[in-house]
């Protein structure tokens, strides 16, 4: 199936995916890699307010190359990065605040069960900075930009960003883990 | 007196630059065309489309083809008769701070404890550079700017000398591991031999080799890599690798270094040739 959802995302939008759907996003999203993760969860730890909404947010894993033209931000090259470095901060990311879709690639351990119910992770193709960076149609704002380009949370507008493959879907499903089962029995098979 | 100056380093460090970032070598992207016509999965298919479109984008508007613009490497192979008066190392990276304003490139080299980000490719020790003599008055210069995702999957093992069946076990048990987080379909450069650091420097030039230069044994980790059935972004397929380059150097007898570097997709690498036999 192919979904084209707006943000903010609503809880409904998330629940009917399933696993290999395929979908399109156009509104905002905010993103995080390593830093800023880490950077929410200590604010959020020391009761602080955070300097955006993460109310029905979409996170993306990304780190953009940024160009700063006639004043303005503009996006050059902003494809996913690694989603499992976030794995182990994802659980009380989720705990804390109404975050309901994840974008990044590669996948991420052990989250099923937090994502259960209540967000979904989607697939953005590794490497396509250009692609992605055609569906950024405007950088409203950077926040925290004192951890350096890649790791500063970017707020973006998007129209049609994609396309983004459930990979692991609010009921429990997860294609990677599923992929890599198989490729475990093979790879016990060879010799 | 110099055969080559100090500004045209410069200019010729941001020139390939430029084409690396943008432009990915053709046998690179014919092997992607050729696993899109072979691939059998439609979620698979749609992942080498978007990288196919993607690499499109991005030589039509010279702008890099992945925001991980990569940790810079440079292979320089110097002419054993060329003069030159200024010093090398400092015009590479004259060349990269100037190239990552203008192409642009992502600032991506911190200081590994501290993680201060020093706003343009360079640091201690970083880029890169690796020099090598070769014959003439010519210098080469070859940048391959490697993005840390692939990196992050890369594995070294010392091996015992009578363990030489393990290697492919050893390869493959890495591309295992990696799944789908290097961006596959990869290029799987393998050091056999040498030392320590050698192996890892031979799997890393490996990496620059054709796409489909490829020997038997070669051929044949490629073949059991694909039966793994990773795939694209590790969304299933039958493209998990696009190549595998082996590279070997004779070791000490008690020692058997193998490494593994693991590239993704964007095998992206370029040269220039400066000098008086141009």
């Amino acid at each position: 199936m192919e979904y084209h959802l707006s943000t903010p995302l609503q809880m409904e939008d998330i629940l009917r995916l399933n696993i290999c759907d395929v979908v399109y996003i156009t509104g905002t999203i905010l993103t995080a890699r390593d830093e800023a993760h880490a950077r929410i969860l200590e604010m959020t730890q020391k009761g602080e307010k955070l300097p955006f909404d993460l109310e029905g947010a979409v996170i993306y894993h990304c780190g953009p190359l940024m160009q700063k033209r006639e004043g303005r931000w503009k996006a050059i090259a902003a494809g996913p990065t690694t989603s499992s470095r976030m794995s182990a901060m994802t659980p009380q990311l989720l705990e804390k605040h109404n975050v309901l879709a994840l974008i990044g690639k590669g996948g991420m351990t052990n989250v099923t069960g937090s994502l259960r119910n209540r967000c979904v992770y989607l697939a953005f193709t590794g490497g396509c900075g250009a692609l992605a960076a055609g569906n950024i149609k405007n950088v409203r704002e950077v926040h925290w930009p004192d951890l350096g380009m890649p790791e500063a949370v970017w707020e973006l507008e998007v129209e049609n960003f994609g396309p983004l493959i459930v990979g692991i879907d609010a009921k429990g499903n997860d294609l990677f883990s599923e992929i890599e089962e198989k490729a475990a029995k093979v790879f016990s098979g060879l010799r | 007196m110099s055969d080559i100056s100090y500004d045209d380093v410069v200019a010729a460090t941001m020139d390939i630059l430029k084409s690396a970032e943008t432009v990915l070598p053709r046998d690179v992207v014919d092997s992607l065309e050729a696993a899109k016509q072979r691939e059998s999965s439609p979620v698979a298919r749609a992942q080498l489309e978007s990288i196919l479109r993607n690499i499109d984008i991005a030589a039509r508007n010279g702008i890099p083809m992945c925001q991980d613009t990569g940790i810079l490497v440079f292979f320089v192979e110097i002419g054993r008769e060329t003069r030159i008066d200024f010093n090398l190392e400092d015009a590479i990276v004259e060349g990269v701070r100037q190239a990552t304003g203008s192409i642009p490139l992502r600032p991506n080299a911190v200081d590994p404890l501290d993680r201060h980000n020093s706003g343009d490719n360079t640091g201690e020790g970083i880029p890169d550079i690796r020099y090598e003599f070769m014959d003439g008055k010519n210098i080469r210069i070859t940048v391959a700017p490697k993005g840390a995702g692939s990196e992050n999957m890369s594995a070294l093992r010392m091996l015992n000398p009578t363990e030489t069946e393990d290697i492919r076990r050893f390869i493959l048990e890495t591309v295992l591991k990696a799944g789908g987080k290097p961006c596959p379909p990869i290029i799987v450069g393998v050091g056999i031999g040498g030392s320590f650091d050698k192996a890892a420097r031979l799997a890393k030039s490996a990496l620059l080799e054709d796409t489909d230069d490829m020997d038997d044994f070669e051929r044949s980790i490629l073949d059991d890599i694909n039966s793994l059935g990773i795939g694209p972004m590790g969304l299933g397929g039958d493209t998990t690798a696009l190549a595998v380059h082996v590279k070997k150097a004779f070791c000490h007898t008690a020692s058997l270094p193998v490494a593994v570097n693991i590239q993704c997709w964007a095998n992206r690498h370029a040269s220039v040739t400066l000098g008086a036999d141009e």
